[in-house]
């Protein structure tokens, strides 16, 4: 049953286009919304038998022999993550209703139907293998959907960035589980979680860790593979507050949490994870103070959400753990919100500008209060599910250091003015005057963000019930024991809270200085970033490509061929020469000399005779016959050596290749020498030396018999069973039939072909 | 390209009739001895080839009485369809099916491999002559 | 005497190979023509030569005579002929059609030729 909730999402991203076939269609989103809304159900269903560590699982045996199975499990961590992916999808699928218009939804919901399967077999696999490939399946939708606007240039390098950057993580990801697999013994998941010692003592788990991290940082947009995500924002918005903050972003964060009981723990998880979170936070947070647009801000502030995430798992501490599964739902309620209030805002006015928004509450007062909520709950204040998340990543900062509490209190800081810029700025103070005249958004538009916002004030109002329901069980999944979380909205004044009131205030007196703040900011920019670094390696990839197709691909046909030949007859050479077993004078003693007859020299001589003719020969016609007398001959050494078939063939085929060549040549030029005298010396010389070889292979081959014929079988069975006594017609029409059925197909192409090249002219039938 | 000569045409004429009774006759006995449906096939397009030379290639189509493209067709589901009726039998594709006939050799044996001969010698004519008419009517 | 079909092979690749590598598009279609008859022969000759008889049972047998040439190879170079006879025709209306478009049959000259 969870397979088939995975798996009928791709059904439906099959079938979905179906649904549009009618000219405006307005009831198809809320059809397609129905899927994830139902799953949503379904997956809450399981939520109680994962909370008492009895989670639902299916496995199905796939390639065994490469250690993938169809295994899936709904842990609490799984499902906690199931929910974001079909609970937020939902709101997404109503909300692309109204943010886009009717033609490009027939196109937009496949891929994203196809990403939210793909999501929630990340989400659901148990197989390391199967988790592979729905990772990259995120990839490559991902892909898709960045670049829906595919005329823009801007939105196709965009999609490249991203479908490059993560593909090349999701490599090393791929050798990093393979090296696991080899650590552990197993591939499956939740074998492996009781496989702790043996895999951090294996002298594989460094290299498994660091690849595995190499996946997991580019997917997560961790430093220094930041800067594909806030590039990736030219996706339409509900793309963007779906895949690049929600769900698939932190499908990274998900695969450290899901390996931390086997991998973490260690000197070297500590450092790497929590450093380069650490680092991802504050940068992301400092990147996104200098920002207007509403979507890049948002971007980099969920840069900084996913270095805390990657941050806490990183120390791995009970109380980091905890927090950045409450941390996990916290952001993508909020952030999903504020995003798709970024959308309907550019919906509205035409800008994503923040200093050209104002005032907009009188006429967007619905988006206005779900904004706001949401924004409340980003900067951390009581009574929203946000703070109980931000005084748990206080309290974790206290409980280990001050430098990381003082990291910890800045990014605090940044996510206050954040969130006062992008959910209050734009609709208090004076109305200003945008390019389109805004109005309130269509239902389907502000129901997403109001709901989003509202689960977050439901679930500050009810921590208890929500820690019991999910977060105690996906915490122990992450932990990899049982643990029992207990949230409190309130926890007495304490020296976490003091500090969140002091980075309140201080953000609040942030956002009034915002304009002269952004100045400052603005001239300390530095463009030597990695995102600089990228657009330099992939030109000079392309600039490469370029050189070495003009040295190689120098378009003489004749240049090809003598590497091909020289290439081939140097290496036939050499390996004449070192193979021991065989011995190139023997060939000329024994059988191979004996049993010549005068009629066989005459014709060997005649042979090359009329090669050399065919060679020299001034006149077009000269060489036609003198090739034709070469093709009858042979045919006669066919005659000689007991193949009549071959013999009569030959002779057939002769004569029409003789009048396909004299009817061509009548079309085309005399012979023409091009080639200078140097030239044909140096292309007579490999020719020769070609040739040579060919006669050395020959010899060889005569004496090498590696298999003994499989014709005994023909021969025995031509007459009882094919009722023929000509063998080799038994064997064309009959036991290899299927052989001769391909090369007719082939003859028939090539008539066809020759047709069409001879009879259709450019422009006229 | 054309021969205006007396000569040729009237043995390419009398060539005709004679070559495809030859080539029917390879193509019947190919089983046994040398010959078959690739031979056969040849031999025939020989005969069409030097009447086309010897007249045209309009006149040798009107002889043909057929579309050769049709002709290549026709040969390559003749073969595929040969290799049909084994399967009804519950058997592989292409086996060789074989029924009994009260006639004298080589005609008491009748079976699938023949039909794919056919199809076989079928197609060859098609293709030979679409290449040689084709070439012989270009411009 | 496959010492003899050995040079005739190795003659006929050696002439092949020459005209392939000729800038004149006419001379590289004989060059075809050529090494389709050595790769023939070729195949011909490393499967064993044998003056017994022809791999066709006599009509007064039912078994076979105990030295026979073996048919296989036979039936494998049969169809390579019929298939290069299908390439030259092939490689012959595709030159011609080259030659209309690029207006000379130098090879060289077709590098920058466009449409």
């Amino acid at each position: 049953m969870i397979a088939v909730s995975v798996l009928s999402v791709f059904a439906v991203a099959l079938l979905s286009p179906l649904l549009f076939r009618r000219q405006n269609n307005n009831i198809s989103p809320w059809l397609i919304a129905l899927l994830p809304l139902g799953l949503s159900a379904y997956y809450i269903s399981l939520l109680p038998s994962a909370a008492v560590g009895n989670p639902l699982t299916f496995t199905r045996p796939w390639a065994e022999a490469l250690g993938a199975s169809f295994s899936f499990r709904a842990d609490g961590l799984g499902l906690l993550f199931a929910l974001l992916i079909s609970g937020i999808g939902t709101l997404v699928v109503i909300y692309a209703r109204g943010y886009l218009n009717q033609k490009d939804l027939a196109l937009f919901y496949p891929w994203l139907l196809a990403f939210m399967g793909a999501m929630l077999g990340v989400a659901l696999s148990d197989n390391l293998i199967l988790l592979f490939i729905f990772w990259e399946l995120t990839s490559l939708s991902s892909f898709m959907l960045i670049g829906f606007k595919n005329e823009k240039e801007a939105a196709r390098s965009s999609a490249l960035q991203a479908l490059l950057v993560t593909s090349a993580g999701g490599l090393a990801m791929l050798a990093g589980i393979i090296l696991l697999g080899m650590a552990g013994g197993t591939y499956e998941i939740s074998a492996l979680l009781s496989n702790r010692m043996a895999v951090q003592s294996h002298s594989l788990y460094l290299p498994a860790l660091i690849l595995i991290l190499l996946g997991a940082f580019t997917k997560s947009a961790q430093f220094p593979f930041h800067f594909w995500l806030p590039n990736a924002m030219v996706a339409p918005t509900p793309v963007s507050a779906y895949l690049h903050s929600a769900t698939m972003v932190k499908a990274g964060v998900y695969l450290m949490a899901r390996l931390h009981p086997v991998l973490g723990g260690t000197d070297a998880w500590t450092y790497i994870v929590g450093g380069v979170g650490t680092l991802t936070m504050l940068i992301g947070g400092y990147l996104a103070l200098s920002q207007t647009d509403l979507k890049r801000l948002l971007a980099y502030s969920t840069l900084s959400a996913l270095g805390t995430l990657t941050m806490l798992i990183g120390l791995g501490t009970p109380l980091a753990l905890k927090a950045a599964v409450v941390l996990l739902l916290a952001h993508g309620l909020y952030k999903g919100a504020l995003f798709l209030v970024a959308g309907a805002l550019e919906h509205e006015t035409g800008t994503r500008d923040v200093t050209k928004l104002g005032g907009l509450f009188r006429v967007m007062p619905i988006t206005a209060i779900g904004a706001g909520v949401a924004a409340l709950s980003m900067a951390g204040l009581p009574p929203l599910f946000g703070f109980i998340s931000k005084e748990l990543i206080y309290e974790t900062g206290l409980e280990i250091n001050l430098w990381l509490t003082v990291a910890i209190v800045a990014m605090g800081l940044f996510n206050v003015f954040i969130a006062i810029v992008v959910g209050v700025g734009p609709f208090i103070g004076k109305q200003t005057k945008t390019p389109n005249k805004a109005h309130e958004v269509p239902f389907s538009m502000w129901l997403a963000p109001t709901l989003l916002a509202g689960l977050s004030l439901f679930a500050g109002m009810f921590p208890g019930e929500v820690s019991s329901l999910i977060i105690s069980s996906a915490t122990s999944s992450v932990v990899g024991e049982a643990v029992v979380v207990k949230l409190k909205l309130w926890h007495g004044i304490n020296p976490a809270f003091l500090l969140s009131i002091g980075t309140v205030i201080a953000g609040i007196a942030l956002f009034f200085v915002r304009n002269s703040l952004r100045s400052v900011l603005q001239k300390f920019e530095w463009k030597w970033g990695p995102g600089y670094l990228y657009n330099y390696a992939l030109e000079g990839l392309m600039n490469f490509a370029n050189w070495q197709t003009r040295i190689i691909q120098h378009g003489y046909l004749r240049y090809y061929l003598r590497v091909i030949v020289l290439i081939l007859t140097v290496s036939g050479a050499v390996a004449l020469w070192r193979i021991p077993s065989v011995n190139l004078i023997s060939s000329f003693n024994d059988s191979n000399t004996s049993n010549v007859m005068f009629y066989d020299v005459m014709l060997a001589v005649l042979i090359l005779g009329s090669a050399l003719v065919a060679v020299l020969s001034p006149s077009r016609m000269g060489a036609i016959v003198a090739l034709g007398a070469a093709g009858y001959l042979i045919a006669l050494i066919y005659l000689f050596f007991g193949a009549p078939d071959l013999a009569i063939t030959q002779f057939a085929i002769e004569s029409l290749t003789v009048i396909l060549f004299v009817l061509a040549f009548y079309h085309l030029p005399k012979f023409q020498t091009f080639s200078s005298a140097s030239e044909r010396k140096i292309d007579a010389v490999i020719s020769l030396l070609a040739g040579a070889l060919m006669t050395m292979l020959v010899l060889v081959a005569v004496d090498v018999q590696i298999a003994s014929s499989i014709s005994h079988y023909y021969i025995e069975n031509s007459l009882p069973l094919a009722y023929g006594r000509n063998i080799v017609n038994v064997i064309l029409v009959d036991f290899r039939n299927l052989d001769t059925l391909g090369e007719i197909t082939v003859l028939g192409v090539a008539g066809i072909g020759v047709y069409a090249l001879l009879k259709f002219r450019k422009g006229k039938e | 390209m054309k021969m205006d000569s007396l000569i040729l045409k009237t043995t390419a004429r009398l060539l005709l009739p004679n070559l495809l009774l030859f080539s029917l006759f390879i193509f019947i006995r190919g089983h046994n001895e040398p010959g078959g449906g690739f031979i056969a096939g040849l031999v025939a397009s020989a005969a069409y080839a030097l009447y086309s030379i010897a007249f045209d290639a309009e006149q040798a189509r009107h002889v043909l009485g057929i579309e050769t493209r049709l002709l290549i067709g026709i040969g390559l589901v003749l073969a595929l369809l040969s290799g049909f009726f084994s399967m009804f039998g519950g058997q592989a594709f292409l086996v060789g099916l074989w029924i009994d006939l009260p006639l004298p050799s080589p005609f008491n044996k009748v079976g699938t491999p023949l039909l794919f001969d056919m199809g076989v010698f079928l197609a060859v004519v098609g293709v030979t002559l679409t290449f040689i008419f084709a070439l012989e009517e270009v411009k | 005497m496959e010492v003899i079909l050995a040079i005739v092979i190795g003659g006929l690749y050696a002439a092949g190979i020459y005209m392939l590598l000729r800038r004149s598009l006419v001379k590289l279609l004989l060059g075809l023509g050529l090494i389709s008859h050595a790769a023939n022969l070729l195949i011909f000759t490393a499967a064993r030569l044998t003056r017994a008889a022809s791999p066709i049972i006599p009509v007064s047998e039912e078994a076979f005579p105990a030295s026979y040439a073996d048919p296989l190879p036979q039936a494998l170079i049969l169809t390579a002929i019929v298939i290069s006879f299908g390439v030259i025709a092939f490689a012959l209306a595709l030159s011609y059609r080259t030659y209309k478009i690029a207006g000379s049959d130098d090879l060289d000259k077709m590098r920058e030729t466009k449409e």
